[in-house]
């Protein structure tokens, strides 16, 4: 790889057209397992979430969890899929610890959930809202593996490794994988429109309240698919697919590297293998994992252990209607709401400002208002620390009670940021800041007034000299005030200072 | 003509991770052919109406709710395992697979903790 020299990404959209796919794997929220009754949550001690069923022991027998079936079902109906009437589950056998039963039970020629569509938005060259239409192959139910941990060996190394010891508190958890079809067509837009789908599908199962859909907690995973064909050709290249994609950024990498690759191999005379490829988020390179031209012959045959699924016409019209609007109608509503063009709705996007705006909204100040302070000052801050706008420290409801002191006329704007750096700092309610830091426009004395006779108690001389009409001396008193309430208003602060000393300002 | 080749055999054991002598690899496709063709006859009189028969009870929706039932305490959950270390289960590396075959895709190119 290292001695290949990259052709230009221009260069490779102009003479090749890219087909992508993905596969995601979505780790359900159900309180307990696909099988069992075994508890799901995050992060207990190895093995303490097991029992007879998800450790594979002999005379157990699996029974289907109902909420996973119907977070399954409303998955597929969220992207236009149609229902199975029939579907059943299959065993896929493989020789690896992770599952103790030696196989997997998944759905391999019957899944519940087939053919339907998501819409996905992207931003074309014109800077306008472009829409793609990315097709769905199959949503599926199956569990998920227990986690393997490599020890022993002289080295330590993973390839030295000797031992495997494993967790199976992972093992049964309900998964549910979305299989595209081939996405074809989208030429160098191909890495936006796949991390765009990717973020669609998240923003869609959120949505549907049936996961946290975290990728970086592993409950979203995503392989990509790519292959390249010479560009007018009819026939599509041979695809690899890429794992270990763990963000969505990653996703956008993944696949415009691995154009990049095909690309070079292609242009020396070379052939794309079938194979596994890992993604590697440091280097943003794919390297060969497995060929699959000597595959696993996983030996699908129907799960004798479960009685097939026919799920009821009736239940799955109530599930579709009882569907929340999707996320890209429900951005569409909220910028007609809020009245932005697509420009500044787009800003409000790439920010990921939308549900905070919402909130902030909701909790009683105008989306404007709302928009300025999430846009402007916190994005800023958000930059700055290199955090996701949603954890710059402030709520939804401190931005909105800020903007309700500016609209009483209570702040300005220049108080108002300073409250907010308070807010973030995790001081309190922008009221109580205002009220501790004495920023209010219209002093309410108070708390400043004592701050100021503390100022001038303790400097006697320079107090004297104001009275004596040396005014420019009360610099020196205001800063000590300013120093105690940690940023009062200047102004405020040094009326108030000449009005006790009897100087007019 | 053979149901199942010496091949076949020889690829159904390496699946299934058995140590095949090539003797064996014979004697085991003779018996596995003389099985197939005599479950190849019920083929003979499955007319093109009846589907292929998965489960012998005709029953559907068998599901449970999603509620907590306890388990098994760790103890009792190693109890059976040949070996244990950090309360985890102690099994051999697989080391000559070049893939690892898990749908998690973890293995030897990863999954290292």
């Amino acid at each position: 790889m290292s001695t290949t020299v990259l052709p230009s990404y221009d260069d490779v959209v102009e003479r090749y057209a890219p087909v992508i796919g993905l596969e995601t794997h979505v780790e359900l929220g159900t309180k307990t397992k696909m099988f069992c009754g075994c508890p799901t949550d995050f992060g207990g001690e190895p093995n303490t979430r097991v029992c007879p069923v998800c450790l594979g022991l002999p005379g157990s027998l699996p029974v289907a969890n109902k909420a996973a079936i119907e977070a399954t079902i409303r998955i597929g109906l969220a992207l236009n899929c149609s229902i199975a009437p029939w579907s059943r589950f299959a065993r896929k056998n493989y020789f690896y610890p992770d599952m103790p039963k030696n196989y997997q039970i998944s759905q391999y020629d019957e899944p519940l959930c087939v053919d339907g569509w998501l819409d996905v938005e992207i931003v074309g060259e014109d800077g306008q809202p472009e829409l793609f239409r990315v097709g769905i192959e199959r949503v599926h139910l199956e569990e998920d593996t227990g986690k393997t941990l490599h020890v022993g060996g002289a080295t330590g190394r993973i390839h030295g490794a000797t031992e495997s010891l494993v967790d199976y508190n992972r093992a049964g958890i309900p998964l549910v994988e979305i299989v595209t079809k081939p996405i074809p067509g989208t030429g160098a837009k191909a890495p936006i429109v796949a991390r765009a789908y990717v973020t669609e599908l998240r923003d869609v199962v959120r949505s549907l309240g049936v996961s946290d859909v975290r990728m970086e907690e592993g409950s979203l995973r995503c392989d990509v698919n790519t292959s390249l064909s010479p560009a007018g050709s009819a026939e599509w290249g041979t695809r690899t697919e890429t794992k270990n994609v763990n963000s969505l950024r990653s996703v956008e990498r993944a696949v415009r590297s691995e154009m990049l690759r095909q690309a070079a191999v292609l242009d020396t005379g070379g052939r794309i293998v079938q194979e596994t490829r890992h993604f590697h988020e440091d280097t943003g390179d794919t390297t060969s994992g497995r060929s699959k031209e000597t595959a696993t012959d996983y030996r699908y045959f129907p799960e004798p252990d479960l009685v097939p699924l026919a799920p009821d016409p009736a239940w799955v019209a109530d599930l579709k209607a009882a569907l929340p609007e999707l996320p890209r109608l429900h951005r569409r509503r909220l910028q007609q709401d809020w009245g932005l063009n697509d420009h500044d709705m787009q800003s409000v996007l790439n920010a990921g400002a939308v549900e905070l705006i919402e909130q902030t909204v909701a909790a009683g100040t105008t989306p404007a208002g709302a928009r300025k302070w999430w846009l402007g000052e916190l994005s800023r801050r958000a930059n700055e620390a290199g955090v996701e706008l949603s954890a710059v420290g402030a709520t939804p409801a401190q931005v909105a009670e800020l903007q309700k002191l500016v609209d009483a006329g209570k702040l300005n704007d220049k108080l108002a940021r300073t409250v907010l750096e308070g807010v973030v700092a995790g001081e309190g309610s922008p009221s109580e800041i205002m009220a501790a830091r004495g920023l209010e426009v219209v002093s309410d004395t108070g708390a400043l007034t004592t701050a100021v006779d503390e100022a001038i108690t303790a400097n006697p001389d320079i107090a004297a000299k104001v009275r004596d009409g040396k005014v420019a001396a009360a610099g020196a008193l205001v800063g000590a005030v300013m120093k105690s309430t940690r940023g009062a208003d200047a102004k405020t602060v040094r009326s108030l200072i000449l009005s006790r000393l009897g100087v007019e300002g | 003509m053979s149901a199942i080749s010496r091949e076949e055999v020889a690829h159904l054991a390496r699946l299934s991770r058995l140590a095949v002598t090539e003797e064996e690899l014979d004697t085991f496709a003779g018996q596995l052919d003389v099985i197939l063709q005599a479950v190849a006859r019920v083929g003979e009189v499955a007319a093109a109406d009846i589907p292929p028969t998965s489960h012998s009870v005709p029953l559907t929706n068998v599901l449970r709710d999603d509620v907590v039932v306890p388990g098994l305490t760790r103890a009792e959950a190693l109890s059976g395992a040949p070996d244990s270390e950090e309360d985890r289960f102690r099994v051999p590396r697989i080391l000559d697979e070049d893939e690892p075959p898990s749908p998690r895709g973890e293995g030897p190119a990863e999954g290292n903790a």
